[in-house]
């Protein structure tokens, strides 16, 4: 698979899992951008999210190894218990600093770091959460170019999150799930 | 209620410039670092001291001591006793019994911060009788993290999670037997502070100063880039005894390195590795 030019980004947390789950099955195969996301999870139980999903959406779910190149088509989670960063050279790396909005991975350093590097070809959704967490990221994905989506607080189970990040942003758009899953089956 | 200060930011280029600056002047070489996050890094230094990009070039120029200050902010000391606790259950069931056989072990917890690795080693090899043919050497790059690891105390809060990990591990003695509480910290026992000897060690550019038995550098190698992570593998490579063993980070592996070809693994999630040839 070739180096992805385009980055889709979604970060969810407490109530956004079914969400995910949706969105993932209504993307098509072959696709030309890699898609990354960051769910808060606890990293003192092992988890099966990759492993059960690759077999539910009968396609490759990864999780993001440090020094990986990034490649179109492919659906990366990061890691519980580290932070996913994407690197100038478009391979993600992990890093295990102290936790962001009380978590780790950080979807605002994940957002951060992407939007940086594939400025304007990078795009973010936020969705559910119960704290801060992707406000700032989305801040920063508009100030490098990038498109912001945020899920629509009142589609969301919890909306602190969403609803934090609406308050801060610029120029996010606000869709309901079934806009957020159209936008998906859409993609190329 | 008090604006939050807003974050620092630097570009890719401005990190260069003070990675260029610090080879400069001090002759360290971060330039393998991994560069989003160590830009992450630099930024909190900045944004906690308030420091622009030209006052920074400056404090590591011109001010006493603020290289060794920096050093220790921007390398990651986080760490725990005991951290994944599987590791050292695998440890102890798999790659002890082959140690048994050596008459004496040489331990290096690598890249070991504020020593918590270097001593959670220590403990687990007495309770498998081990210690005393032992010796653990930890060595870091921060030198205050290494003046820490060197006292061996703890606030209570941490050790009251590092017992939590103690407990999944499952061994026969209590963690507390390992350690002596005093209002609230804890200093961990005796014993295993004078079985490690701790020093300042860069794998960035030091190499092999002795031979062992058993390396552990976890969650260290995911801060370099592959060219940076190829040395320092190298550096364990050749600082390893015939069938002596590496253990490196959940998330780290040999997978895809030239080395890989000259370990067997010994388990594969966890990356423990021994040398074969």
């Amino acid at each position: 698979m070739p180096e992805a030019r385009d980055i889709i980004l979604i970060g969810g947390s407490a109530g956004s899992y079914s969400l995910i789950i949706n969105i993932l099955e209504s993307i098509p195969f072959n696709i030309s951008s890699a898609i990354v996301v960051v769910i808060h999870r606890n990293d003192k139980y092992p988890t099966q999210i990759e492993k059960s999903l690759s077999l539910k959406l009968k396609r490759a779910i990864l999780p993001a190894e440090d020094k990986v190149i990034i490649e179109n088509n492919n659906i990366y989670f990061a890691p519980p218990g580290y932070h996913l960063l994407v690197e100038p050279n478009h391979t993600f790396s992990l890093d295990i600093s102290d936790p962001v909005n009380f978590s780790r991975p950080s979807i605002d350093v994940l957002f951060e770091s992407a939007a940086e590097v594939y400025t304007d070809r990078c795009t973010a959704f936020l969705l559910s959460g119960a704290n801060n967490d992707g406000a700032y990221g989305i801040k920063r994905v508009e100030h490098f170019g990038g498109t912001t989506i945020i899920q629509d607080p009142l589609d969301a189970l919890i909306d602190t999150m969403p609803s934090s990040a609406i308050t801060t942003s610029s120029k996010a758009k606000v869709l309901k799930n079934k806009q957020i899953i159209n936008y998906f089956c859409s993609i190329k | 209620m008090a604006k939050l200060k807003e974050p620092v930011h630097i570009t890719f280029e401005e990190l260069d410039e003070v990675v260029y600056l610090l080879k400069k002047v001090a002759d360290y070489d971060l330039s393998g670092y991994s560069k989003s996050s160590l830009k992450r890094r630099v930024q909190r230094l900045m944004g906690i001291e308030s420091m622009d990009l030209v006052d920074l070039k400056n404090a590591i120029l011109n001010v006493e001591g603020f290289f060794g200050y920096f050093i220790q902010e921007i390398t990651v000391n986080v760490t725990e006793m005991f951290r994944d606790p599987l590791f050292y259950q695998e440890l102890k069931n798999v790659v002890f019994p082959y140690l048994q056989t050596y008459p004496q072990l040489r331990v290096w917890s690598a890249g070991c911060a504020t020593g918590e690795e270097a001593y959670s080693l220590s403990i687990l090899l007495h309770e498998e009788n081990l210690l005393d043919r032992s010796f653990i050497y930890g060595t870091d790059i921060s030198q205050q993290a290494i003046n820490i690891a060197k006292k061996g105390v703890y606030t209570m809060a941490k050790i009251k999670s590092y017992t939590e990990n103690y407990n999944r591990v499952g061994l026969n003695s209590k963690f507390s037997d390992h350690y002596t509480a005093m209002y609230d910290a804890a200093i961990i026992n005796n014993e295993y502070r004078n079985s490690v000897l701790f020093s300042n060690h860069n794998l960035v550019s030091d190499n092999v100063f002795n031979e062992f038995q058993l390396i552990c550098c976890r969650n260290v190698l995911i801060y370099f880039d592959k060219e940076l992570q190829r040395r320092v593998l190298n550096v364990f490579y050749e600082s390893l005894s015939l069938f002596g063993f590496l253990c490196l980070g959940t998330k780290e592996s040999l997978y895809g390195q030239e080395i890989n070809a000259n370990f067997k693994v010994i388990n594969k999630s966890l990356n423990i590795y021994q040398k074969i040839k």
